[in-house]
């Protein structure tokens, strides 16, 4: 009684292959073209791999991913778990602010960052200049639409209600609640908001930009001016390394989450 | 509304509920003074760095550059035809991919999930599109140079293999059609990545049920299946209208402002770490937060109908 693949279905796949896999493949030919004549070669690859602006700039754009994910869990985890328990009245309001980041976008957000901490404002120049903490604290803003509603799902699917009372009637005091019993049970759905976060953050260009930080996404960019086979090798990295991240976390999410996946699943 | 106006009325009814240790249920409204500091931090980083930058943005529009009130600005981004035309191009190319990437991102959804289609399919697609929503910006636009441009891979198979140059066919990636081919790659796995949700509330159940009625599969759909998803779908397109139309760094690295859209037009005017002509800028971002605005609202007021269903 097991139902078989329908022709249209194994077309849209078909399509979508195709329209997604031609530029990956599409790229990665362009790159090895960097040899004599336009002859097959590595070359590019190598001078990427030799130019320690790729290290760098990619050091510092994982470092800036990790202190977004540090501060946006440290942030949000504990809200959504005190407003889901004691504050349900005021969900609308969290729920307001962490979709604001879409309708005040990084371009518009650049704009009034640079606007407030260096006109109205005058901010100290270790926030100013230092992408640690200027573009750190934007980073959280935009990571606040995918880390609240992937922590909010994972707070949903479970009773969180049942669970802290449990925890405290048997002795538990607030910190081992949190720490063994809530947090265990959003894992899951803390790794699900902080892959996205870190391939957000690996791929930000805009505010990076524009306020004249030197991250990857700025040395892709100015490679693509000048060296266009290494440009096309990059472009393959960086797609590369969003891949890794992610299918990275998905694995741990999955390792020992298995059971809790399917649960929160099958609501 | 923001976080001011609830303040106050949470310390009001903090007198009230004040009183008496945390019962098993109902323990939203105890010992309030000391729950609501929970949120105090949260509230507190998004005034800082979300709040206070939207206000000035939204004020600045409204500022001469000595200060003082003025609608010049405004007036400004209104009746110039460089700025009036942007603001149109930009809509324009975010209708285009909502509808294309809707259409298309809905039907390989549905595709990977559908009865039929193997188990394993569906994580291979939504993984991908997790990838693919968020490979955007610079990488994607050299890719699709690579791909599609000049010199691409696709464009010289295309000439050498099939007699087709499509450059002298007029097609440049570097225009409106160029741009919309490039942002469907990331407007597609978005769509996938939020109907597949609303696809997952079309129960099997119902299909047996209506097919247990003598409903035929154009039934089902005209009565069941298309009426629960076409709020999701609307939901969703408008989500991916507000995603073009906010996105800047793909047609940055791409045409290089030679398609005006306007988070452009205020790039181009962000020079280093300063703004070389500020009031320009925010009276250009302040439309940009009303057509999202509006976008928004939208959304959220179809979302709600649309979550009937998605349990």
């Amino acid at each position: 009684m097991k139902p078989r693949i329908s022709a249209s279905a194994v077309i849209w796949l078909v399509v979508g292959t195709v329209y997604f896999v031609v530029p990956l493949i599409a790229t990665l030919l362009f790159s090895l073209q960097s040899g004599k004549n336009s002859s097959y070669s590595l070359a590019a690859y190598g001078n990427v791999l030799r130019d320690h602006t790729f290290w760098s700039t990619l050091k510092l754009s994982l470092e800036l991913a990790l202190e977004t994910i540090a501060i946006s869990l440290l942030l949000l985890v504990p809200t959504v778990y005190w407003v889901h328990l004691k504050l349900p009245r005021i969900r609308p309001y969290v729920e307001f602010m962490t979709i604001l980041p879409f309708v005040v976008p990084p371009i518009i957000l650049v704009v009034g960052l640079l606007q407030f901490y260096n006109g109205t404002f005058r901010a100290p120049l270790w926030y100013l200049e230092n992408p640690n903490y200027f573009l750190t604290s934007a980073y959280v803003i935009l990571a606040f639409p995918y880390v609240y509603r992937s922590l909010d799902a994972g707070v949903r699917a479970i009773d969180i209600h049942t669970l802290t009372e449990a925890s405290q009637s048997l002795g538990a005091g607030w910190r081992t609640t949190m720490s063994r019993v809530i947090l265990p049970n959003i894992r899951v759905a803390a790794l699900g908001g902080a892959f996205l976060t870190l391939a957000i953050v690996m791929g930000e260009f805009t505010i990076a930009s524009l306020a004249a930080f030197f991250t990857f996404p700025t040395y892709i960019a100015q490679v693509n001016q000048e060296k266009i086979y290494e440009a096309a090798a990059l472009s393959l990295v960086s797609f590369l390394i969003t891949w890794a991240a992610m299918a990275g976390l998905l694995l741990v999410g999955r390792g020992s989450g298995r059971g809790r996946a399917r649960l929160a699943g099958g609501r | 509304m923001g976080p001011e106006g609830t303040r106050s009325l949470d310390l009001s009814a903090t007198a009230v509920d004040s009183v008496g240790r945390p019962g098993p249920h109902g323990s939203g409204r105890r010992r309030f003074s000391l729950a609501w500091l929970g949120v105090v931090p949260f509230f507190a980083y998004a005034t800082a760095f979300l709040i206070l930058p939207s206000v000035v943005v939204l004020v600045g529009a409204f500022k001469s550059p000595t200060g003082s009130f003025t609608w010049d600005n405004m007036s400004e981004v209104i009746h110039t035809p460089e700025y009036r035309h942007a603001f149109r191009t930009s809509i324009e190319l975010s209708i285009v991919t909502a509808i294309l990437g809707g259409a298309l991102g809905l039907m390989i959804a549905y595709a990977a999930i559908r009865p039929g289609t193997p188990r394993s399919v569906r994580p291979v697609v939504t993984t991908f599109s997790g990838v693919a929503a968020n490979f955007a910006g610079v990488p994607l636009a050299f890719a699709f140079i690579a791909t599609l441009g000049f010199t691409g891979i696709v464009t010289k198979f295309l000439d050498e293999h099939l007699g087709i140059n499509i450059y002298e066919h007029g097609f440049t990636l570097f225009s409106f059609t160029g741009v919309a081919i490039v942002y469907l790659y990331f407007q597609i796995p978005l769509m996938i990545l939020v109907i597949a949700p609303a696809i997952d509330g079309l129960r099997s159940e119902w299909r047996e049920a209506s097919s247990n009625l003598g409903a035929s599969s154009f039934q089902y759909w005209r009565h069941i299946g298309f009426p629960v998803l076409l709020p999701s779908v609307l939901g969703a397109s408008i989500l991916l209208f507000a995603n073009s139309f906010s996105a800047y760094a793909t047609a940055s690295q791409l045409t290089g402002g030679s398609v005006e859209l306007v988070p452009l037009i205020i790039g181009q005017n962000v020079g280093g770490d300063v703004l070389s002509n500020p009031q320009l800028s925010q009276a250009l971002a302040l439309g940009m937060i009303v057509v999202m605005a509006i976008s928004m609202v939208l959304y959220a007021l179809i979302q709600r109908r649309a979550s009937r269903w998605i349990r």
